[in-house]
């Protein structure tokens, strides 16, 4: 049977497929559906784990115990997973271990481009690259098989396009694979510098066994055509130079780490003009230059953004393609925004009121550096807010430290924002730390967390306190609000950020997106009371709009979550009477 | 190619297209972009299909059909569309937040501007028929009945494709949006 399927659907249908028992993540775009869709068979046990160090460990301890086990996450989560994956290499496994990570060429949806195949260079892990669904599913498999026949984690490296691309994949039936046994064995499992070194030994001689499986592996095929033009390429890549150039003739890598060096010299020296066409580094080009051979790749391609078609049409042909006018005055831009209801907006709110330096995080709560509220100042990667917040104060003492907090939300604090905290107290930083507990991970689509009190499955377990969190870690000043009331969030602002020693506030309000959010009565505005002030203005509520005259509040839009009500000093805006809920 | 604004139900709409073109027997590629974009933000989405089809993305003068569902996002996206391309078009206005804020405008005549640079568009109340047909939320599957009418694929093949994507429980008022959509009178 075939189902047209997402990238990352068919990536966890291979795992499915190939018997795989365990499936760890934390979620990220674009990489979030694998591990969504793992979690709907019952045969795979799933979680959300705390950070991608964490799932790799879990996927790992499930490896060494002989269940073939996949761990997905973003490529910047690869950066926190790097820990134990750089001595994965070294142990290598018991049961497949399969490593799924999604790059972000382009930045839909990231805070930078970084290109994951040179972990599987610096690690010494081979890695497989699809460039489509099919191969999504038949190259999971495939790493599975590498994985236990080399003893070595596999690398499967997607990106944006090839993940959220949905295409046609046939469907196969689930291996019945038994638990590999468990055999004690200190030299393979014990990383201490006398095994280590052993390991490390092992290491390079099963790399030479792998690449010259590459040599001859199915993975890597050439497309013979017109010969005056080779291309060696790989995933979306070669998706865009089939459309570009047509019938010319391939190398097709479906392995990018190590690279099949017999295979690339056999296919240079057959073809006139060679390219290397491949997003962002130029990782495939500088190993082929190494190898004395010509090529054309990034003079010609950019290493910023994502590749096109016409983009290598262009390049490569020199075909320019006629477009028609573009729309005559400058359109406005239409960025995202938070949604009507979002409880962050009132933090945002108050905080440009105080005219804090905000140290921001990774989440929707990103978008309160945007305007109207532009109230941050920093966002660097997952978790650094509060290090980052409590540098500021170490570099420009008490009085900077007074108008200066982190704002973290719930889930991008048990990420990575405890131990920062951690270092905060120790340290005998004064930071103030400001929780947004929305009770969910709501940027990649609504997942449950450790704060949440439900599993990945859905079933009741046991949540987080965070206010005895911070308490245990030695906090004394912890604060719990609710961010809607605007008064009493901005004195505690106050309190806390004049008060000496470390201080979380804990801001708690569900994300308006969730079921069981529900408000009550859309919002009007009563012209005979609105002094046309413009204050509500500064919430950029989407649904509150200047129409020139006066204030409106658009009906398809409110929530009637009475944000605007809380803020306006006139009362002008109300609840409609005896009206039915405001639909999200 | 579909464009419109976060929210509006456009990853739903590209997924009962794939449905129709895999039910065609043609090879199918969606892409759509998940994230941080689907908050409110101006979103498309890729739906292609053919005997082969290579890349997943549409780009600049090759879409055959942009399927608008807000006005603003049709002429921003409008240069994807290949010279003898089509446009349908719900004509509703959502403003923007720079617009919302007052530091931009919403620019006048936007569907004359369209209609400037592609003869061939359909304007349509997609969401007052959505409204009428009891829920605002179906207005993604009024523009699809619209879209169906004007192909050569079987009605049977679309009201398939739906009831391969939408849940039971929504079915009913998605399939009166899709017969209003299909029997939508234009001006």
């Amino acid at each position: 049977m075939k189902m047209l399927l997402l990238g990352n659907e068919a990536v966890a249908r291979g795992a499915y497929e190939s018997g795989a028992t365990v499936a760890t993540a934390y979620p990220g775009t674009p990489s979030t559906e694998i591990t969504e869709a793992l979690a709907r068979y019952e045969e795979i046990y799933s979680e959300w784990s705390t950070n991608e160090k964490v799932a790799l460990e879990v996927a790992a301890g499930a490896s060494f115990a002989g269940a073939r086990a996949i761990c997905s996450m973003k490529h910047v989560g690869l950066n926190v997973a790097a820990d134990p994956l750089f001595t994965l290499a070294y142990t290598g496994v018991n049961g497949g271990l399969v490593i799924a990570v999604a790059d972000d060429p382009g930045m839909h949806s990231s805070q930078n481009e970084q290109d994951s195949r040179f972990y599987a260079r610096a690690a010494r892990i081979p890695m497989l690259e699809p460039s489509d669904s099919q191969e999504c599913k038949d190259f999971v498999k495939e790493a599975f098989y590498l994985s236990e026949k080399f003893d070595t984690p596999v690398l499967v490296r997607l990106t944006t396009r090839v993940a959220h691309s949905r295409s046609m994949v046939e469907l196969g039936e689930r291996e019945d694979y038994r638990l590999k046994e468990y055999v004690k064995d200190e030299g393979k499992y014990v990383m201490m510098p006398a095994m280590a070194r052993k390991r490390h030994g092992e290491l390079e001689k099963r790399m030479a066994k792998i690449r010259e499986f590459a040599d001859e592996s199915l993975l890597n095929r050439i497309e013979w055509g017109d010969r005056s033009i080779g291309v060696i390429t790989s995933g979306v890549a070669y998706q865009y130079a089939r459309e570009a150039l047509g019938d010319v003739s391939y190398l097709k890598l479906g392995m990018v780490y190590p690279l099949p060096r017999k295979l690339i010299a056999r296919f240079a020296k057959e073809v006139e003009t060679l390219y290397v066409i491949e997003e962002l580094e130029p990782f495939i080009e500088d190993q082929v230059r190494k190898m004395g051979i010509k090529v054309i790749g990034k003079e010609l391609f950019p290493v910023v953004g994502e590749l096109s078609a016409r983009l290598i049409s262009e390049r490569v042909l020199g075909k320019k393609k006629e477009l028609m006018d573009p729309p005559l005055e400058q359109l406005p831009v239409r960025p995202p925004v938070m949604c009507p209801g979002c409880p962050h907006r009132a933090v945002f709110y108050v905080l440009k009121k105080l005219r804090f330096t905000v140290n921001g995080d990774i989440g929707c709560y990103t978008l309160g550096a945007l305007p109207p509220a532009r109230a941050m100042d920093t966002c660097l990667c997952m978790g650094a807010s509060v290090g980052m917040a409590h540098g500021m104060e170490k570099a420009r003492g008490a009085d900077f430290r007074k108008k200066t907090v982190a704002v973290i939300g719930d889930s991008t604090f048990i990420h990575s924002g405890i131990t920062p905290l951690i270092d905060l107290v120790y340290n005998k930083g004064n930071s103030t730390v400001i929780i947004l507990d929305n009770s969910i991970t709501a940027m990649t689509g609504h997942q449950h967390n450790p704060s949440t009190g439900y599993t990945i499955k859905g079933e009741p377990t046991i949540a987080v306190d965070l206010v005895k969190l911070a308490e245990a870690v030695g906090v004394k000043r912890v604060r719990l609000v609710d961010p809607f009331e605007l008064k009493e969030l901005e004195k505690i602002l106050k309190e806390e950020t004049q008060a000496d020693g470390p201080s979380v506030i804990i801001a708690k309000r569900p994300c308006a997106l969730l079921k069981q959010v529900k408000f009550g009565p859309q919002v009007t505005v009563d012209r005979s009371k609105c002094k046309y002030c413009k204050a509500c203005m500064v919430l950029g509520c989407p649904a509150i709009s200047d129409t020139g005259d006066g204030i409106k509040v658009d009906e398809a839009l409110c929530v009637g979550c009475g944000l605007c009500i809380e803020l306006c000093r006139f009362g002008a805006f109300v609840k409609k009477a005896g009206e039915k809920s405001g639909g999200a | 190619m579909i464009v419109g604004v976060g929210g509006q139900g456009t990853l739903l709409a590209s997924r009962v297209l794939g449905s129709v073109g895999m039910r065609e027997g043609c090879d199918v590629k969606v892409s759509e972009i998940h994230g941080m974009s689907q908050r409110g933000g101006s979103v498309v989405t890729y739906v292609k299909m053919g005997g082969k089809v290579h890349s997943p993305v549409i780009e600049e003068g090759e879409a055959h059909i942009v399927l608008a569902f807000e006005k603003l996002e049709a002429l921003r996206w409008i240069r994807y569309l290949r010279p003898d391309g089509r446009i349908i078009l719900n004509s509703q206005r959502i403003d923007p937040l720079p617009v919302i804020l007052g530091e931009s405008r919403y620019p006048d005549g936007v569907i004359r501007e369209i209609k400037k640079r592609c003869p061939n568009v359909q304007v349509a109340d997609a969401l007052e028929t959505a409204r009428k047909c009891g829920n605002p939320k179906t207005m993604n599957v009024v523009l699809i009945g619209l879209l169906a009418r004007s192909t050569r694929i079987k009605k049977e093949t679309w009201l398939k494709a739906l009831r391969d994507v939408i849940p039971e429980r929504l079915l009913e008022v998605n399939l009166k949006a899709f017969e209003e959509g299909y029997n939508y009178s234009l001006v």
